[in-house]
């Protein structure tokens, strides 16, 4: 039987996995209680934009993406702003635009493969640069939500409050947009456009199953990724399929199970009851 | 009812001939009074008559238009000490009911400034905040999900939560706004007791002139037909409050089971 240990490019991935295991529920818990789900996949959708953009124009397609992908971010809070209570407007013309500009720039872009990485991850194939970008990011978005860790609490909890309680919501709120925008920008170029997203609400959403405070859930967010890349990882490599998909598949079976054990108590109480 | 003080030098807010327009559409015109130290002001008045703008202008959310307000003796504008100002908004109990946060962290989070960059909440703060749960009656829910607490109980918490960082001033917007007549009356006895035995002064938005005549000890009242402001000394009848509102006002002064110290 294969070791997985063996190859040089599965501890490169498995290391890779477990850093961004780390860092994308931290910003996902926060993009979840603030009901904005659907982030991920507009800002992934910019960023492959800005990969075919860096294509095209023979820039490092990453920075493309991370360029392209603030300005989206700042884009949706604009829009935010202007549409009061109707946070999905934003996210959907932001996506829309991120679609409708990948798809007319990846017309340009001469080799597909290299695009095609960019939208299913490669995160069996990290370059040295890659790896070093990735453990910049991990530290900046840990070092900044653990500073920032009561503010944040505080402002996704009820933001007016905050506010007059002293908080520089607004500066806050610039800084938590600039790190979502470069975490989810670097992450997709590792696990894919398709993924990033997922991986921003599977776990939380698992680990809000469990969690009796916003402590916990970050805490248990964290350990579910960890438990959805690296299974993922092992299964992918074992079965030989795609790692960002069986991540995914991985998270939505443990989500579910989750969801069934949660309800069953729940239904078993009336007949009790009855009884 | 506690008595106020109206000594100058217990002035906690001052309202200087103080106007305010949305659009160039005056919505509050030439205002004065004073809020003194102890007092419990009741701010009643019509929908739409400014309550609620009354409200922001002294909390700074929004600037007058004419005219000066003063906070602890400074004009707004230089005022640094808002951590003496609680506020307790509208829409505090129209929080997303699936939000993961135990009633202890709702609670703490109001003492983020004292507890400091990198660190994380430690006994003393802990202290801090059940003592304030427990001026609220809730102390024994500390562990709780806020979401799973009835209405009532949620906006205590939320009048803990301003507590915690120990107030000299308590300002609420309609802080009964959704929830059942029972709790209701409840938060009412609370800050009528918070009043008294801790002094705190309350100033309260309400549509429930009813509950603002047992518990207030001053009222303003906004209206279609001007601006009036009542002393403990003065009656508020039918009459006047049709006055002030521009149409018939039934007025209901008894007060039923009213604060029982312990029931909250």
């Amino acid at each position: 039987m294969l070791n997985i240990f063996h190859y040089d490019f599965m501890l490169r991935a498995l290391l890779v996995g477990t850093l961004i295991a780390i860092i994308t529920p931290r910003i996902g818990v926060i993009v979840v209680l603030k009901r904005l789900s659907m982030i991920g996949d507009s800002l992934s959708h910019t960023s492959l934009a800005g990969v075919a953009a860096g294509l095209v124009l023979g820039i490092n397609p990453v920075l493309g993406a991370v360029f392209l992908t603030i300005i989206a971010a700042f884009g949706i809070e604009r829009i935010r702003r202007a549409f009061p209570r109707y946070s999905e407007i934003a996210i959907a013309v932001i996506m829309s635009t991120g679609i409708g500009l990948a798809g007319i720039l990846s017309g340009f872009v001469r080799n597909s493969a290299s695009f095609n990485s960019f939208l299913f991850g490669s995160i069996v194939a990290i370059s040295d640069f890659e790896l070093y970008m990735i453990i910049s990011l991990c530290a900046l978005v840990l070092i900044t939500v653990i500073v920032l860790y009561k503010e944040l609490f505080y402002i996704t909890f009820d933001e007016e409050s905050a506010r007059l309680a002293g908080i520089p919501v607004n500066s806050i709120n610039i800084v938590f947009t600039l790190l979502t925008a470069i975490t989810i920008s670097v992450s997709s170029r590792i696990v894919g456009t398709l993924v990033i997203s997922s991986m921003l609400v599977l776990p939380v959403a698992s680990a809000m199953q469990l969690s009796k405070n916003y402590k916990q859930t970050g805490f248990l967010a964290i350990i579910f990724a960890l438990f959805f890349t690296l299974s993922g990882l092992f299964i992918s490599f074992y079965l030989n399929l795609k790692p960002g998909g069986t991540i995914i598949i991985v998270g939505v079976v443990t989500l579910v199970l989750l969801m069934i054990i949660k309800i069953r108590p729940a239904a078993a109480v009336p007949s009790i009851k009855q009884e | 009812m506690k008595k106020t003080d109206n000594n100058a030098m217990n002035k906690v807010v001052e309202i200087n001939d103080v106007s305010f327009a949305y659009n160039n559409k005056p919505l509050i015109s030439n205002i004065t009074f004073n809020i003194y130290k102890g007092d419990y002001l009741g701010i009643i008045g019509a929908n739409g008559s400014g309550k609620s703008t009354l409200v922001k202008l002294m909390l700074r959310i929004l600037s007058p238009t004419g005219g000066e307000i003063r906070m602890f003796g400074v004009n707004i504008n230089n005022f640094k000490g808002w951590s003496k100002v609680g506020y307790i908004s509208q829409k505090a109990t129209s929080f997303n009911l699936g939000f993961p946060a135990s009633v202890e962290e709702v609670v703490g989070a109001n003492l983020f400034s004292r507890i400091g960059l990198f660190k994380s909440m430690k006994k003393e703060h802990r202290d801090l905040v059940y003592s304030a749960l427990e001026k609220v009656g809730m102390q024994d829910k500390g562990k709780e999900m806020i979401g799973s607490l009835s209405g009532g109980q949620q906006q205590r918490v939320f009048i803990a939560r301003v507590l915690v960082s120990d107030p000299e001033l308590l300002i609420l917007d309609e802080p009964t706004a959704g929830i059942d007549i029972k709790s209701e009356e409840a938060v009412y006895c609370l800050l009528s007791d918070l009043n008294e035995e801790l002094g705190l002064t309350v100033v309260m938005v309400s549509h429930d002139i009813g509950a603002m005549t047992i518990h207030a000890s001053r009222f303003v009242c906004l209206g279609e037909n001007g601006f009036f402001e009542h002393t403990p000394d003065d009656k508020i009848s039918s009459e006047l409050l049709t006055e002030i509102y521009g149409h018939g006002v039934l007025l209901h002064k008894d007060c039923v089971n009213c604060c029982r110290h312990g029931e909250l």
